[in-house]
């Protein structure tokens, strides 16, 4: 018996013929299921897209964000002003690419920001339980009551709405809905049995929960994290459009809209609203259907 | 058989000064109750209420008992990963009952493995065979660089796994396979002990028969002792040198094998054992079958008296006043009934 039992090899091997094939990996899997979710992949194209643009603006766009040119004001989309212009004669285009540099960037820092807070304070809670854990979810009961949209205000006009701390207040406000995602996953997979084997073991708890719980908590992680992303995207554009957002004459998607909500503006120079709006909604939209399709490519139990 | 055994493991000295491997007494585990935002502890599930039984180097112990009679609370409780509410377990000698988590890694982690039920759930998903047969190894400092992977070639071949697929991912194997794995993740840190938890009760009865014979190679080949929790009555029967038959989180009898089917003394393992299928054969008397009434009653809240007693064919008043002492009516044989 010590030695290899050709027996049950070869058997092994008729009845699970696959396994001869190469072994396909989990990235491959992965990326196979993804494919067949159209909506998804064009989401995902439309985001890198933006992304790119926005990284490379200063070398794509034509003008300055903040060049002003008194002469082209609310000039139509042209040649040389592709989206047009706005109110003070600024072109939209570049303001557009640049104003995604602070609603992504504000919108990413947020989010990894949340999730360092929601993902630790969840996975304390649950792995050990108990009274840590009633602690934990009561602080989290009490955020959530909190009505964040005031404190936004609140918070934002102490302080000076800059984009460092736009990103601190909305991880401070959106960690927890992470928290309790977090809490359950580990609550469910710390009394799966290769948990239980790991103890058994003898492995320690901190391996056991960042290589055992961790990696298999990570598909919800990953999709919550970009539905966030987009919400967050939301309210930065919200906060802009309320004018203690991001601040003139930085540009955000937000904070040109605000300059567009003039009732004539938006009559006679449709365009000047219209491109940081449809904007906002397509990349919000794409990191749904994005983060749809990453919650069925990352279902473990269609790994299958 | 045992005093060979016996006297290979004979140079550890915490070893001699006992005859078993294992002694387990009125160990218990009551899971709380809680209710209320407080959460205040109301009640207890009684799920492991006092179970005694002892174990020799290279025995096999089956445990018995239908569905919610605390066996696999037992098991996990033995090995540690429920606290115990009270009772004693001497490993080698050594209470581990009460021993911190940082202890038993030193001492007894490495010497009591688990092979657990579900082949689907106890292996992580995102490991290769190759991390998942690591992790003892590498938790326990055993083997370095190229003897480790050596090792873990080694061990898939012990199982009768072919070691080409040691970068595979479980999820592309069928559940036999994976019990495989299971079982030669157990037998990395070269244990002593193992407690086998249904190990073939999610298999199908041809991988039933592959995944016992394998088990039963290795405890010829490596010595080892099984704590065998089964509901399984013929698997038991077949692996086992001792049998311990629970209800309701008690251990009702313990005896030899033998003793134990072929002159059950308890009247609930005599219901149990006439509830087994045998095939019919000519000569044979049909055995009569003793049909319990009533369903379990909940652990949570477990008649007076012997626990047994509201659907004991031979209940007595007293049955439902004293709680009847689990003691040896023979050489070997246990039993907790006032029968006796």
């Amino acid at each position: 018996m010590s030695q290899t039992n050709p027996e049950i090899s070869q058997s092994e091997l008729e009845l699970n013929p696959n396994l001869t094939e190469k072994p396909e990996t989990l990235t491959k899997i992965f990326l196979r299921k993804f494919m067949k979710n159209k909506l998804a992949v064009i989401g995902a194209v439309f985001l890198f897209i933006i992304i790119l643009a926005s990284i490379l603006a200063p070398v794509i766009t034509p003008y300055s964000f903040e060049q002003v040119n008194l002469m082209a004001k609310l000039h139509p989309p042209s040649a040389d002003y592709w989206l047009g212009t706005d109110r003070y004669g600024r072109d939209i285009f570049t303001r557009l690419m640049y104003g995604g540099q602070i609603s992504l960037m504000v919108a990413f820092g947020s989010v990894i920001g949340a999730l360092i807070i929601g993902v630790s304070i969840g996975a304390l809670a649950g792995y050990y339980g108990g009274i840590i854990d009633a602690i934990l979810m009561r602080i989290v009961d009490i955020v959530i009551s909190i009505p964040s949209i005031f404190l936004l205000i609140t918070i934002v006009t102490i302080f000076k709405p800059s984009v460092g701390n736009l990103i601190i207040v909305f991880a401070l406000t959106s960690w927890t809905s992470t928290a309790r995602l977090v809490r359950g996953e580990f609550l469910s997979l710390r009394s799966r049995e290769f948990v239980l084997a790991s103890k058994t073991i003898g492995t320690k708890s901190y391996k056991i929960i960042f290589s055992h719980i961790l990696p298999n908590a990570m598909a919800p992680i990953i999709v919550a994290a970009t539905l966030l992303v987009g919400s967050v995207i939301l309210a930065e554009a919200g906060l802009s459009y309320l004018g203690l957002g991001v601040q003139p004459p930085l540009a955000s998607w937000g904070n040109m809209l605000q300059g567009a909500q003039n009732y004539t503006v938006m009559l006679t120079a449709p365009w000047y609203p219209i491109f940081p709006g449809l904007l906002i909604l397509l990349t919000v939209l794409s990191f749904n259907f994005v983060g749809d399709g990453l919650r069925d490519a990352l279902d473990p139990k269609s790994i299958e | 058989m045992n005093a060979t055994t016996l006297e290979k493991k004979g140079s550890n000295h915490l070893y001699s000064s006992s005859d078993y491997l294992l002694e387990v007494t009125e160990l218990k585990k009551h899971f709380p109750i809680k209710a209320g935002i407080l959460q205040r502890t109301v009640g207890s599930v009684k799920a492991v209420d006092g179970v005694s039984f002892r174990v020799k180097k290279g025995e096999t112990i089956g445990i018995v008992g239908e569905s919610g009679c605390g066996k696999s609370t037992a098991g996990r409780t033995l090995i540690r990963l429920y606290e115990p509410t009270g009772g004693d377990i001497l490993f080698k000698g050594k209470n581990i009952s009460k021993m911190r988590e940082s202890e038993l890694r030193r001492t007894v982690r490495k010497d009591i493995q688990m092979i657990f039920q579900d082949p689907f759930a106890s292996l992580n998903p995102r490991k290769t065979l190759k991390h998942i047969l690591a992790e003892p190894l590498i938790t326990h400092n055993l083997y370095k660089g190229r003897e480790r992977e050596d090792k873990i070639q080694q061990l898939l071949e012990k199982v009768g796994f072919n070691p080409m697929f040691i970068n595979r991912y479980p999820h592309e194997f069928s559940g036999g396979q994976r019990q495989r794995i299971g079982i030669a993740r157990a037998l990395a840190v070269n244990p002593d002990l193992i407690i086998a938890d249904e190990p073939v009760s999610a298999l199908d009865v041809s991988i039933q028969a592959q995944i016992i014979n394998l088990m039963e190679d290795l405890q010829d080949e490596l010595g080892l002792t099984y704590v065998f929790i089964s509901h399984d009555l013929s698997v038991v029967r077949h692996i086992s040198d001792k049998v311990g038959v629970m209800y309701l989180g008690r251990m009702m009898e313990f005896a030899n094998k033998k003793d134990l089917y072929d002159e059950p003394l308890h009247p609930y393992t005599q219901a149990l054992l006439s509830a087994v299928p045998v095939p019919r054969r000519k000569g044979v008397e049909r055995r009569e079958r003793i049909i319990l009434k009533g369903d379990l009653p909940s652990p949570s809240n477990p008649p007076q008296g012997c626990v047994f007693h509201t659907r004991c064919p031979a209940a007595t008043a007293m049955c439902s006043e004293r709680v009847p002492e689990y003691k040896e009516v023979k050489k070997d044989h246990f039993v907790a009934c006032h029968l006796y």
